[in-house]
């Protein structure tokens, strides 16, 4: 017999033994600047509830990157280093060569990890140095407002890609997880998304997964997250979302493109 | 007396930077001072754990360098002029973000590829800042293959005294010489928790941020002030030179590393003729020695700056002497080694014969 | 029969008004309320009690401005009166 609709008060339910969920302590109580609905926010939160579950704040050194995501270290509550656009594989080999018992990362966008950074996360990969590259993949430059990325796709417009990207004259969108797959110092690529509750799952998962590995020391290891820009490609962020659903993803699918066997 | 031994400069430098305790060096092939990865990639790692890593490119290594610095480590790189050209991207932010490193320039014949023989092309990117911004390197000239030593291990001291990167600007000739060369004693490999470095976040303080972005100008402005106070302190602390024969002395000749020691025959020969020259080698081409310049210029007829390029320090000489006597300049491009004849010959055509 | 409730908190003045959450959101609970925060931003309002705590809303949300709170009232009798 169902209890009839009462009146419960608040205050019994929002006590502390009743806490679903709450902000990770490991992301500082700052706003973030991100666009309303952007993706950044939503892997930085989803990052920092993996760094605090795992109890590894104070082991952990980043890498933030020129880009919208310049100022992520306002905001991840961990020792990092800002690095020149597209160097940060390179500063971040140089912190775990360093500190090899240390967790360290670099948070990238498309333009500094695949354009300039190219070269820098291609030989970090083939070194296979053992961080994790997490790769926000939204097929546009975001601070500058809105240019083509190496991983702009076909026929998308951006500011230096008016009439949609003419790939005969201006190539073809890179897709670097599969790029970078086959080296041997490759251990874990995968990609992911955080436009619906359930890929933000996932891709807490994949982030948390791929930390593990590099606990293991088993090389380098990148999570793309295949993300928005609303105020770039000038949609709502729900309009935004479907776009990542209905044309980024079938370009960029999601899942797991190389996993180590890790004997259990 | 320290250990003496017979060697190259490539490989003296790269023996002191053992001896000096460095945690890591990265690199890349080019000549003229490949020998310095060959060596530490034969010796470092298994004598003291030391780091040593080809990088994909010259950007790659500062960049590395840079991560390294930034959790209190010694972090090295040698290249060659066009080398260090890609590093100056890197170097402007490490000087930016305060980080200690060591980078020295084996400098050849350019610009462009240019040729693999020595010059000194690379003194304005080295002294007034290659990179973009407002910032300067500490720079140390040496002379013979036993500075290319010694500056080592003196230029991570200053380094990490002024959290600023620091270059010893040698060329291919100083490089690749062999000279008799006292080694230094070797030192532990030591962690230091440096309060600012990034090694992960005190379990009872604030993060550490390695950062040279300041949105706010007037933030950016007060880092500027404070990289400038700090150039301020070099000049008035770390100015090295060595000087001969001033006090009788009617003309300077005046020239760094190599070079000097070409125009320091000149003096000699200048000397045998009876003429009463002096000698002024500047060690720190950042900070200039210019007090000693403007000294000698109220007492000198003239100044000859002698240099392998098209004359770069003979307009901080200038600065220095202010008008207050002749400065001239002889140079050769393009990696010709001067000699001494041509030298005295250029002096007596501008100095002697002219009065 | 057990009846989950749910609560959530909003930041108000953090909420960008990207309605991520709304869409998320099984039970139609959340809209875009009239007022604005101190940015300019309409935030997200409680349209209905119908909350069960899922925290769907706070893991979308980009800006970690939810925080959610659940009680399971067992029986009849422990329902407050």
């Amino acid at each position: 017999m169902e209890p009839e609709n009462v009146d419960v008060m608040v205050e019994d339910i929002v006590t502390p033994e009743n806490l679903v969920y709450r902000k990770p302590s490991t992301l500082i109580d700052v706003e973030f600047h991100y666009c309303p609905g952007c993706g950044h926010s939503t892997v930085h939160k989803i990052f920092m509830e993996v760094v605090e579950e795992m109890g590894i704040q104070n082991d952990m050194i980043g890498v933030a990157p020129v880009g919208c995501s310049v100022f992520a270290y306002h905001y991840l509550d961990v020792d990092m280093q800002q690095a020149p656009h597209g160097r940060a594989c390179a500063v971040a080999t140089g912190i775990k060569r360093m500190l090899p018992d240390k967790y360290v990362f670099t948070y990238q966008g498309d333009g500094d990890l695949a354009a300039i950074g190219g070269n820098e996360t291609l030989h970090a990969a083939n070194r296979g140095e053992n961080i994790l590259v997490i790769f926000i993949n939204n097929a546009i430059y975001g601070m500058t407002s809105g240019q083509m990325a190496p991983t702009t796709i076909e026929g998308m417009v951006t500011t230096t890609s008016p009439y949609g990207r003419e790939v005969k004259t201006m190539g073809y969108p890179l897709k670097f997880g599969e790029l970078i797959a086959p080296l041997p110092g490759v251990a874990y690529v995968t990609r992911q998304s955080v436009h619906t509750v359930q890929n933000v799952r996932r891709a807490k998962k994949a982030l948390q997964r791929a930390l593990e590995y590099q606990k293991m020391g088993l090389g380098f290891c990148l999570v793309e997250i295949v993300s928005n820009c609303p105020s770039n490609w000038k949609m709502t962020p729900i309009e935004s979302n479907k776009y990542v659903q209905n044309v980024l993803i079938p370009f960029y699918p999601l899942g797991d493109i190389k996993v180590p066997e890790v004997k259990k | 007396m320290g250990e003496v031994r017979l060697m190259k400069g490539n490989e003296a430098l790269a023996e002191a930077a053992i001896r000096a305790g460095v945690d890591a060096y990265f690199g890349y092939p080019i000549t003229p001072q490949s020998e310095v990865i060959e060596y530490l990639s034969r010796e470092a790692t298994k004598r003291t754990g030391m780091l040593v890593l080809q990088a994909e490119s010259e950007i790659g290594a500062i960049n590395m360098i840079y991560g390294a610095a930034g959790c209190g480590k010694k972090a090295m790189s040698t290249s060659s002029s066009p080398g260090i050209s890609l590093m100056q991207e890197g170097l402007s932010y490490i000087a930016s973000a305060e980080l200690p490193c060591l980078v020295a320039n084996i400098n050849r014949g350019g610009p462009g590829l240019g040729t693999i023989q020595p010059a000194q092309g690379d003194y304005f990117q080295a002294v007034k800042g290659g990179g973009h911004g407002d910032y300067r390197l500490l720079v140390l000239a040496p002379y013979n293959v036993q500075e290319m030593a010694d500056f080592v291990k003196l230029g991570f001291e200053l380094a990490f005294k002024y959290r600023n990167p620091v270059m010893i600007l040698a060329d291919g000739a100083l490089g690749q010489m062999m000279e008799k060369v006292e080694l230094p004693p070797q030192e532990p490999r030591v962690h230091i928790e440096y309060p600012w470095a990034t090694t992960g976040k005190p379990k009872d303080g604030p993060r550490r941020v390695i950062t040279s972005l300041h949105i706010e100008p007037e933030k950016m402005e007060e880092i500027n002030l404070r990289l400038q106070a700090k150039y301020k302190k070099m000049e008035e602390e770390e100015v090295r030179y060595q000087a001969k024969n001033l006090e009788d002395a009617e003309y300077i000749f005046t020239a760094f590393g190599l070079v000097s020691r070409i125009a320091l025959k000149a003096m000699d020969l200048g000397r045998q003729k009876g003429y009463k020259i002096g000698w002024i080698r500047p060690i720190t081409l950042f900070p200039f020695p210019k007090k000693i310049f403007a000294e000698v210029s109220e007492k000198v007829k003239g100044i000859l700056d002698v240099e392998m390029n098209s004359g770069q320090m003979v307009e901080d000489v200038k600065l220095a002497v202010c008008g207050n006597t002749r400065v001239e300049f002889y140079g050769r491009m393009g990696g010709v080694i001067p000699t001494p004849d041509e030298i005295l010959a250029y002096f007596e055509k501008m100095f002697i014969k002219g009065e | 029969m057990a009846k989950v409730v749910g609560e959530i908190i909003v930041d108000i003045e953090r909420c960008k008004g990207c309605e991520l959450c709304i869409q998320a959101c099984p039970e139609q609970t959340l809209a875009l309320g009239k007022t604005l925060n101190h940015k300019g931003y309409q935030y997200v309002v409680k349209i209905n009690d119908n909350c069960t705590g899922c925290a769907n809303c706070a893991i979308i949300c980009p800006d970690a401005v939810i925080t959610v709170y659940r009680k399971v009232y067992k029986t009849k009798k422990e329902v407050p009166a």
